[in-house]
């Protein structure tokens, strides 16, 4: 170990996996809790391109529950 | 009336046989009438853990399909008159057993046992349903790894959309001297992660692969670092409310630092 990696802060792996964790899970659990969100989002996807040009990557469809309401959420940038 | 605990982890080889075979002995030499049932149909091994893999004359298949009634089933270990094991059947697949047979086999065997621990197969495929379904309380064991977090989450989700709410954790494996390098996720981190309660911590204890090779679960070797651990969750089974203290190093492990420090 040099004692310039003393110095500068190295980045604990344990951090890392932890910020990976909660963001796929995170992910993961909507996908679970609503299935049809992942086919609604190929449809879209179908569908929009065949009239405009679209990157199906950044085609987001997020569906978010709140105690009150929920929220289907498509945000769908234009090239 | 018994209760029926299910062993679950989604991801495979994370220790739930070993956890099943330490909870039911530990559960049993407390003095609770205690059976354990090996789910994994076709991958018998809760047999071998326990050190019963000569007894075995009928099993779990051979007790749904009525070819052996219950009692004939029941496999006595040597150690103690509290715990009894049925086997997993080893030639046949997860398709011999349905959920519905496993419900009515532990409804029966909850007149005569104070508990019933189901050893589930990983995955959260048809044996996984078989295991979860009888389920009054269902533990997931996980290791401070990626994988297995995933799985566990994964196994969560499926439980409560099957409204299993009786729901807790075992971190498996803990590294004490990982974690204070900051290489292996700590309990707070892992609890965070997943959001459930906990019931218990093992620290990685290479002694159970001797325990295994013996057919000798830890909870006989009582000052080992794992069998300490299975008690301690053994007694919050049983209601005692014990702290839950961080793993820490053994005095080899520091030296073996010291020393490690000086080779560098």
């Amino acid at each position: 170990m040099g004692l310039l990696d003393f110095f500068t802060k190295r980045r604990d792996s344990a951090n890392i996996a932890k910020d990976r964790l909660q963001i796929i899970l995170a992910h993961e659990r909507q996908l679970n809790s609503a299935p049809f969100v992942e086919d609604l989002r190929k449809d879209l996807i179908a569908v929009i391109s065949k009239y405009v040009k679209i990157d199906p990557s950044r085609i987001d469809v997020k569906l978010e529950r709140d105690s009150h309401f929920e929220v289907l959420e498509i945000n769908i940038p234009l090239h | 009336m018994g209760k029926v605990i299910t062993i679950t982890s989604g991801k495979g080889g994370v220790g739930k046989s070993t956890t099943s075979a330490n909870i039911a002995l530990g559960l049993a030499l407390a003095g609770k009438k205690c059976v354990a049932i090996d789910l994994d149909i076709g991958l018998r091994n809760l047999d071998m853990i326990l050190g019963l893999e000569n007894r075995i004359v009928y099993d779990v298949v051979n007790i749904v399909e009525n070819a052996a009634k219950i009692n004939q089933a029941l496999i006595r270990d040597k150690r103690t008159e509290n715990l009894y094991l049925i086997a997993a059947a080893q030639t046949r697949d997860k398709s011999a057993v349905k959920p519905e047979q496993i419900v009515k086999l532990t409804q029966d065997l909850k007149e005569e046992f104070d508990y019933i621990i189901l050893d589930s197969p990983a995955g959260i495929e048809g044996g996984f349903k078989n295991a979860m379904i009888p389920a009054d309380e269902v533990f997931i064991v996980t290791t401070p790894e990626i994988s297995s977090i995933r799985d566990a989450d994964r196994v969560v989700g499926i439980l409560e959309a099957n409204e299993k709410k009786n729901i807790k954790l075992i971190i498996n494996r803990v590294n004490p001297l990982l974690i204070k390098n900051g290489d292996m996720l700590s309990k707070d981190d892992v609890l965070q992660i997943l959001g459930i309660p906990l019931i218990g911590i093992v620290p990685e204890d290479k002694n159970i692969i001797s325990y295994t090779n013996m057919g000798e679960p830890s909870v006989l070797h009582k000052d080992s670092p794992s069998g300490k651990a299975y008690f301690n969750i053994v007694r919050r089974i049983l209601g005692d409310n014990v702290e839950f203290t961080e793993i820490k190093e053994d005095k080899k492990g520091f030296l073996q630092t010291l020393f490690s420090f000086f080779k560098d």
